[in-house]
């Protein structure tokens, strides 16, 4: 490893060891250059909460055989959607149990574990990880140039000519260097979830799995008329249910959100799943929404922004993805800063390899892809007439009411939804938008 | 959504209340409060959006008009001072290094 230049403590602060910071730190301390790990909890992992499936497939780059050691609770075979309206529910489940081996696809863990573990590989990597110390603030020369961060232990500024700012949902670091300026509650999501202790051979019997094979259940509706989703996952002998809650709407309503999982908690097709289950722990964070729509200016002048700190979290309705774009946008940045140390530019385009990187890898490809997908999940017909209207035509279809014959179903649709209030041309719209976005 | 679409069971599972539910997370307490609220700003809020929103329930209307909050058992999550309106009614920082929320199985 290299000595870092003059007065510098390290070639490259890293600011918090989640997901994207560990990755950040074994990426640039693989290429040679002095690293600091810097982290307010405890222990990494311990501020972070999920709802809890990580994809770990980016990882085959950094740490090669990563299901070998990897804290992994179970592996998901089984993904399900789940449309919920008042009284029924729609589920579209798939199975795959080639997920339940190498190289796997998902898995359930808990991220105090999870992120522990991907910290230590920066360790070993050569960088120094420093727990218990909250970033205060960006330390820069009398030209205004980026020269590391202060922090709140005594002495405790700590110089080097590049940041990588991975520090989570409410960025300060991100917000202080200009980059990012908007807080608008409507790019967020309040996620809270419970840990439900029971028995592993109850979980095994009730979602029909065996051994480490798990189950990711993502549901739409259910949410008690506030837009958002919901989420069953898996552990070996815990379930982690939860709901992700649109900022504006929850504040403009009177439920508390301890109410709204508790009436997704009793609705007919979720009670049955956790019977008798204990609350083992109650957990709240928020969530980037917008994708897109939000992100800031990732690069500055001896700065790089990267992981939730830079939007980079996936939520589009059936998919809610974010430690691997934080995994892999961490990467990239680390990489990019490390190759800035070797050219001697630490200016924006000495780091420009790390939006390059970004551009032509999922973590951008799949945001623009999608980029439409957010905002049509949380809309309000979306939210609050579709589950309805396909559970209402479903549950008609279903129907074997004798003496009656059976109705077409082009009428039954026509009937659902006009009594759910939903205009043809509204559906067609959201029909397109819908298949363009996923497409 | 009507009730008796919700499943009632008696023994569905233990009834807990919100102080239970808050003493299954870790707070390792700092004396120094890390989120602190002014109570002016507070008086002539007609929205109230905090109350509602913090997951930790810590912004309690008082019989004045007033607001108490406590910061203890904060889970640092930032929607307090996302969906309040009125600028510079909170302000908001993380508490010191080592201390506040630890999550386990999270
Ligand atoms: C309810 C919910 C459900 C989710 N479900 C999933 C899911 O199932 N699958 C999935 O892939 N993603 C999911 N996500 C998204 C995922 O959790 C995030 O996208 C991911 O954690 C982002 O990683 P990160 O490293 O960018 O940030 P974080 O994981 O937030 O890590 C940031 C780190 O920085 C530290 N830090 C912050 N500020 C400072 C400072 N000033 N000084 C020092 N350290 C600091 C924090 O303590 C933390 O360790 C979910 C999120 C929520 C809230
Ligand atoms: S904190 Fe903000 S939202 Fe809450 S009462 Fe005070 S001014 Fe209103
Ligand atoms: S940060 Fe979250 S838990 Fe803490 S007071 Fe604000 S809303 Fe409540």
């Amino acid at each position: 490893m290299t000595a870092p230049a003059h007065d510098f403590d390290a070639d490259i602060i890293v600011v918090g060891a989640g997901p994207a910071g560990s990755c950040a730190a074994i990426a640039a301390a693989r290429a040679g250059k002095s690293v600091v790990l810097v982290e307010r909890g405890p222990f990494p992992g311990s501020k972070n909460m999920y709802g809890g499936v990580v994809y770990p497939r980016i990882l085959d780059e950094l740490i090669p055989s990563w299901w070998e050691t990897m804290p992994v609770q179970r592996w998901v075979v089984k993904r399900s959607t789940m449309l919920l309206s008042d009284t029924g529910a729609l589920n579209v489940d798939f199975r795959a149990n080639a997920w339940g081996a190498p190289p796997y696809n998902g898995a359930t863990a808990y991220r105090p574990d999870f992120d522990n573990w991907l910290a230590n590989h920066a360790v070993e990597a050569g960088a120094r990880l420093v727990c218990s110390t909250t970033v205060t603030g960006l330390l820069r020369d009398s030209t205004g140039r980026i020269q590391g961060v202060s922090t709140d232990r005594p002495d405790g500024d700590l110089r080097a000519p590049i940041v990588i700012a991975c520090d989570g949902v409410n960025s300060f670091l991100a917000k202080e260097s200009g980059l990012y300026p908007h807080t608008d509650a409507s790019n967020f999501t309040l996620g809270v979830k419970e840990t439900l202790a029971l028995p592993k051979h109850v979980i095994d019997e009730r979602f029909g799995v065996r051994d480490n094979q798990g189950v990711d259940i993502e549901i739409l509706g259910g949410t008690s008329g506030v837009n958002g989703g919901g989420f069953i996952y898996t552990n070996l002998d815990t379930v982690a249910l939860g709901v992700v809650l649109k900022l504006p709407k929850l504040a403009a309503q009177q439920k508390r959100p301890e109410q709204i999982i508790a009436e997704l908690k009793r609705h007919p097709a979720v009670a049955p799943l956790i019977e008798g289950a204990e609350v083992k722990e109650y957990s709240a964070h928020v969530i980037p929404e917008a994708g897109l729509e939000m992100m800031p200016t990732m690069v500055a002048d001896g700065m790089l922004v990267a992981g939730d700190a830079a939007a980079l979290c996936l939520a589009a309705g059936i998919w809610l993805e974010g430690v691997n774009f934080a995994m892999a946008s961490g990467m990239y940045a680390g990489q990019a800063a490390a190759e800035a140390i070797t050219k001697n530019d630490v200016s924006s385009r000495g780091l420009s390899g790390y939006t390059d990187r970004l551009e032509k890898t999922f973590v951008l490809r799949d945001h623009k892809k999608l980029r439409k997908v957010p905002h049509l999940v949380l809309s309000d017909r979306v939210q609050h007439k579709y589950p309805a209207f396909v559970a209402g035509v479903v549950e008609r279809v279903f129907r074997v009411d004798n003496p009656h014959p059976k109705p077409g179903v082009r009428r039954i649709v026509r009937e659902e939804r006009k009594k759910a209030g939903i205009g043809l041309l509204d559906l067609l719209r959201d029909g397109w938008t819908g298949m363009r976005g996923f497409g | 959504m009507s009730p008796t679409a919700r499943i009632e069971r008696d023994n569905a599972w233990p009834e807990i209340s919100f102080e239970e539910r808050i003493g299954t997370a870790e707070f390792r307490i700092h004396e120094k409060a890390h989120i602190t609220v002014n109570g002016d700003s507070c008086r002539g809020c007609t929205t109230r959006e905090c109350v509602v929103a913090c997951p930790a329930n810590l912004f309690v209307p008082t019989s004045d008009g007033g607001i108490l909050f406590n910061y203890e058992n904060c889970f640092e999550c930032g929607t307090c001072y996302l969906v309040c309106n009125k600028e510079g009614a909170i302000s908001w920082t993380y508490p010191e290094g080592g201390y506040g929320i630890v999550f386990h199985r999270t």
